[in-house]
């Protein structure tokens, strides 16, 4: 009988690259569930089509590619994105911007770039930022009006031909700024009081999205918690977003306030679930650090004197672009070396 | 309570030690063959004392120690050499080495041993000695000469020594169970070492998944200054750099060893040895092995000689080989599998896992690296494991060892929590392997290079002495014939005595002396310059020069760019020209030669007129520019300044040329002198 010659380690952990992202995706589904509760079936149906069609993607490249599909689609990474997306895409969004964004977020921002681990961008992110570009119109339009603020919301099957092009009902009836658009442009001419008494900031920060944002909070926490990331980039994303939105937004009567940038809109989804994309951010923990300071400014400039109300994507996109030089510059001090980094070279 | 550190990292992978921790030690037996080979430490094999035929004792030395790091190498038991050749070792790569090879007698008769009943009649260097003859070897794994190892190391004092009982690998026990039942050996053992080299503190540190062992140590210690220190279970404590944080809080500095920071790590089972080498005067001929894993139908540690065959202790133990198995020597983490199982235990074994795929999941295909720091967070050394293995799969191995490659001590952490299954500690290895391939290529032509400098350098060495001997003969055949013919001229006007004679070769050295004299004042330099030289030189300039005032004239007319950067070099080539005119006046031989350089007194003159022509031509310029272009005159100025100089050189030249043409030999050395001034 002849033996089996392995190198060692003999042994491996229980943690596979396909647990990582399953956790990563049932980790939304409380998310998705108050999303649904609050704002309608739209980004269900979003997550389930985005899904669909990032399977099909998937498939298409890798047949194109020669490498094997079974292996590959069982990573469930092409899920993660596709969950991802469905719940950034405003709710009431047509299908077609649903399926130029993941088409371009798997076949170019993934596919083209290497495939699994070798995309230098977050490739929901580039395909949100696509169409956010390319579609202002369909992606600033769509969002959702609160259930509650709505005397009789859209059912699941007037949701689902609303979004696949023949709507049974006017869409605008059921559609509504978001809070952080709604605050940025009421503020130049109204005192903070008057505007959060506007009905779609709720009783306490923002109508539905305050649950929205509680639930991937708590997700995220959990999934610290079961070590699939660790807590550098969430924790200094949520600290400089913060820091920055009291410095200058002290003035609850000028700048959108901290509890609002906290609450409304995709910080929190954006902090847990997008800015620790692993393939994209920085690497060392004092790098993700940084990363994640940089994203949190990034998010704070660009909503408050950016022309879009929110900024996850772009300030993702952008804190990718920096990754590599963070890399560089952050790289922890060895064992038995004095120093860290780089400027060490003797060894 | 001792303060605690804890290092970067580390990992919990599933213990596994109760397989084989439950059961007493058992003695293994002896074997019909007894393979052993005459390299099981680090360092220079021994040498073998014995040869085919010859009858050993147990404990009889059969190999000495060659070299500085090397130990001795002794019979396990008693009988006869069989063989001496090449057998395979327990190696990764399956290689095979020299062994002796003893057919036992069964018998088991010891040679005479000497017994010391109290070390402390001894001195340290006596003890060293005899840990020496004993063949000691590092127990733990490496299997580094202790005798070496506790030589009081470079000036440094070790202040804390430390025996490693931590044994974090999955599945091996020989530690602890040691631990558990020779715990007064060890600690005695302990108080010899210390006796050597006298540190501050003794420790022991145990993992405290090993509640029996610290019970036991602590009771053997009870009367000693020995501490034993309970640490946490993690994966890779046991790693001495790892332990050697834990218990003291400093890094061993990279490229160090942990004596240049006054701390010695030596292994539970070291320890025993030095006392049963000390004590006994027993070799190192046996040690405790693990045998372990589901596919031993008896699992537990026993005492097996060294050099018994690895498939006859597992076949004893119930051992059957199924598909897929593997038997790994060492643990899971850090050991490497057999491929034949003829090859003996030596000093170093000390577990033998035998594992079916299913107790030992063969690792399933290696998915797309996604970057997730898994791995970062688990390496015990703070290295970033996945850009080392970016780095290596691109065969960047420069920038693998700016990240510090070779500060991995491929403990496998990382290997084990990557969630895509990547064999990242084999990339290192290959790296590594390369590196060190790469620095032997390079080592190798640096040689080459210097080889191929120093040859280049002695062949001219050797020319030039070559040359300095040719002069040298040339002057001294030139003096003799200079005292010739002074002899001879004074015997051809009338014989003169002897002091004549010579007062005339002296006269006639001092004239060659001054005349080289003259020579080096006119050229402002010592090496003489050959008047003939200096008139081609002169030739070659003119040629030049002319050659460049054509080139200037037709680009006036074409290339009007170009003239800037023509006439500036025509400028510098009329300079040069002037010099070595000036230099070709100075020479003395030209002085002293009876004919005039007409030619150069003609040129001379030209030279003159010319620049005076220019001069006037400039003024001309300057003054159209005066009422012109106020703008520029300031730099005609300039130019027209230097240019008078110039034509006052040429003045200065002609005139001198003139006068030391007309003058005598007598005035010349004056003329000379301005001359030099001219020049320089």
């Amino acid at each position: 009988m002849t033996l089996l010659r392995i190198t060692s380690p003999h042994t491996q952990g229980a943690q596979r690259t396909a647990n990582v992202m399953r956790t990563v995706i049932l980790a939304t589904l409380p998310g998705l569930g108050v999303i649904t509760y609050f704002f309608g079936w739209g980004t269900f149906i979003n997550v389930i089509w985005c899904s669909i069609c990032a399977v099909a993607f998937e498939s298409l490249v890798l047949g194109l590619r020669h490498q094997p599909v079974g292996f590959f689609l069982k990573d469930y990474s092409a899920l993660v994105t596709a969950v991802l997306l469905g719940l950034s895409l405003p709710p009431l969004a047509p299908w077609w911007v649903s399926l130029v964004a993941i088409g371009f977020a798997i076949v170019v921002a993934k596919h083209l770039y290497g495939g699994m681990g070798y995309n230098p961008f977050n490739p929901a992110m580039v395909g949100f930022a696509l169409v956010l570009v390319s579609f202002p119109l369909e992606m600033t339009t769509n969002w959702a009006t609160p259930s509650p603020l709505l005397q009789d919301p859209l059912t699941f099957t007037q949701t689902l031909s609303t979004i696949f092009g023949t709507p049974s009902v006017a869409v605008d009836a059921y559609t509504m700024a978001t809070p952080l658009d709604v605050y940025k442009h009421e503020i130049s001419h109204n005192t903070a009081v008057v505007v959060t008494a506007k009905p779609v900031f709720g009783n306490f920060v923002a109508l539905g999205w305050e649950w929205v944002n509680a639930a991937f909070l708590l997700s995220g926490v959990f999934l610290i918690w079961k070590r699939i990331f660790t807590w550098h980039t969430p924790v200094s994303m949520l600290v400089a977003l913060t820091v920055m939105s009291i410095v200058f937004g002290w003035d609850a009567d000028r700048y959108t306030p901290p509890l609002l940038h906290l609450y409304a809109g995709a910080t929190m989804l954006g902090a847990f679930f997008i800015a620790t994309d692993p393939v994209t951010s920085a690497v060392s923990n004092r790098g993700k650090l940084f990363y994640g300071a940089g994203i949190g400014i990034l998010v704070y400039i660009i909503r408050t004197w950016g022309s879009y109300p929110d900024a996850i994507a772009f300030s993702v996109l952008l804190m990718n672009f920096a990754a590599p030089f963070i890399d560089f510059y952050t790289q922890p001090r060895a064992y038995g070396h004095a120093k860290a980094g780089r400027s060490e070279s003797e060894g | 309570m001792r303060k605690l550190w804890q290092f970067h990292g580390g990992i919990h992978p599933d213990e596994r030690k109760s397989l084989s921790n439950q059961s007493p030690i058992t003695q293994a037996g002896i074997p019909e063959k007894l393979y052993i080979p005459l390299q099981q430490h680090i360092g220079a094999p021994a040498k073998a004392l014995v040869s085919i035929g010859d009858t050993v004792l147990k404990g009889q030395k059969i190999a000495e120690a060659q070299g500085k790091i090397s130990v001795s190498i002794h019979a396990s038991s008693s009988g006869k050499v069989v063989d001496i050749s090449n057998h395979p070792v327990p190696h990764p790569s399956g290689m095979l080495d020299l062994c002796i090879v003893i057919e036992t007698d069964g018998k088991d008769r010891w040679c005479e041993l000497e017994t010391c009943d109290d070390y402390s009649t001894l001195q340290p260097a006596q003890l060293l000695e005899k840990i020496r003859f004993a063949g000691i070897a590092g127990m733990g794994g490496a299997g580094f000469p202790t005798e070496v190892k506790l030589h009081p190391p470079r000036q440094s004092k070790v202040n804390t020594l430390i025996l490693n009982g931590a044994e974090c690998e999955p599945y091996i026990t020989s530690d602890d169970v040691l631990m558990r039942e020779r715990a007064q050996e060890i600690i005695l053992g302990m108080e010899i070492m210390a006796y050597i080299l006298e540190p501050g503190e003794c420790i022991i540190a145990v993992e405290d998944n090993k509640p029996e062992a610290i019970a036991a140590l602590k009771t053997a210690a009870a009367l000693t200054r020995i501490e034993i220190v309970t640490i946490p279970t993690k994966y890779p404590s046991g790693g001495e750099k790892q332990l050697i944080k834990i218990l003291t809080g400093k890094e061993v500095p990279s490229g160090h060893i942990p004596a240049d920071i006054g701390v010695m790590c030596q292994n539970v089972a070291t320890a025993r040895a030095v006392y049963r080498a000390i004590r006994f005067g027993e070799p190192l001929i046996s040690r405790i092995t693990t045998l372990t894993g589901l596919q031993v139908q008896q699992p537990g540690n026993t005492e097996v000689l060294i050099g018994t065959p690895v498939r006859w202790l597992l076949e004893k133990a119930g051992y059957a080989a199924r598909k897929q198995s593997r038997v790994i020597m060492g643990g899971p983490m850090m050991g490497f599998t057999l491929g034949n199982l003829d090859v003996p235990v030596v000093k170093t074994t000390n577990c033998l896992l035998a594992a079916d795929a299913k107790e030992l999941p063969l690792p399933p295909p290696a998915q797309a690296c996604i970057r997730c720091g898994m791995c970062e967070q688990a390496c015990p050394a703070d290295l970033l494991p996945q850009q080392l293995y970016w780095f290596s799969r691109a065969e960047e191995f420069e920038k693998a060892e700016q990240h510090h490659l070779a500060d991995c001590i491929e403990c496998g952490a990382c290997s084990f929590v990557c969630p895509s299954a990547i064999p990242l500690v084999q990339h290192y290895r290959y790296a590594k392997g390369k590196i060190r391939e790469q620095k032997l290529e390079q080592e190798k032509s640096n040689n080459a290079r210097l080889r191929f400098e120093s040859r280049q350098a002695r062949i001219e060495r050797e020319a030039a002495e070559k040359e300095a001997k040719r002069k040298e003969r040339a002057e001294a055949a030139a003096l003799a014939q200079a005292a010739k013919r002074a002899e001879s001229a004074t015997d051809a006007s009338e014989p003169a005595s002897r002091e004549d004679k010579s007062a005339l070769v002296q006269a006639a050295l001092r004239r060659v002396e001054a005349k080289q004299n003259q020579q080096a004042i006119a050229n402002g330099s010592a090496e003489p310059v050959d008047i003939e030289t200096l008139k081609k030189k002169l030739l070659r300039a003119q040629d030049k020069f002319e050659k460049m005032t054509a080139a200037l004239d037709s680009a006036r007319t074409s290339e009007p760019d170009r003239v800037d950067a023509l006439a500036k070099a025509t400028q510098a080539s009329r300079e040069a020209l002037e010099k070595l005119k000036a230099e070709l006046l100075a020479h003395p031989q030209n002085n002293e030669g009876s004919t005039p350089e007409g030619p150069a007194l003609e040129e001379l003159e030209s030279n003159l007129s010319k620049a005076q022509g220019k001069l006037a031509l400039m003024l001309k310029t300057l003054e159209d520019a005066r009422i012109n272009k106020p703008e520029t005159v300031e730099k005609l100025e300039r130019a027209v300044e230097k240019n008078q100089e110039r034509v006052d050189a040429a003045k200065h030249a002609l005139e001198h040329a003139l006068s030391s043409s007309r003058t005598s030999e007598a005035s010349s050395d004056k003329n000379d002198t301005t001359a030099v001034k001219d020049i320089t």
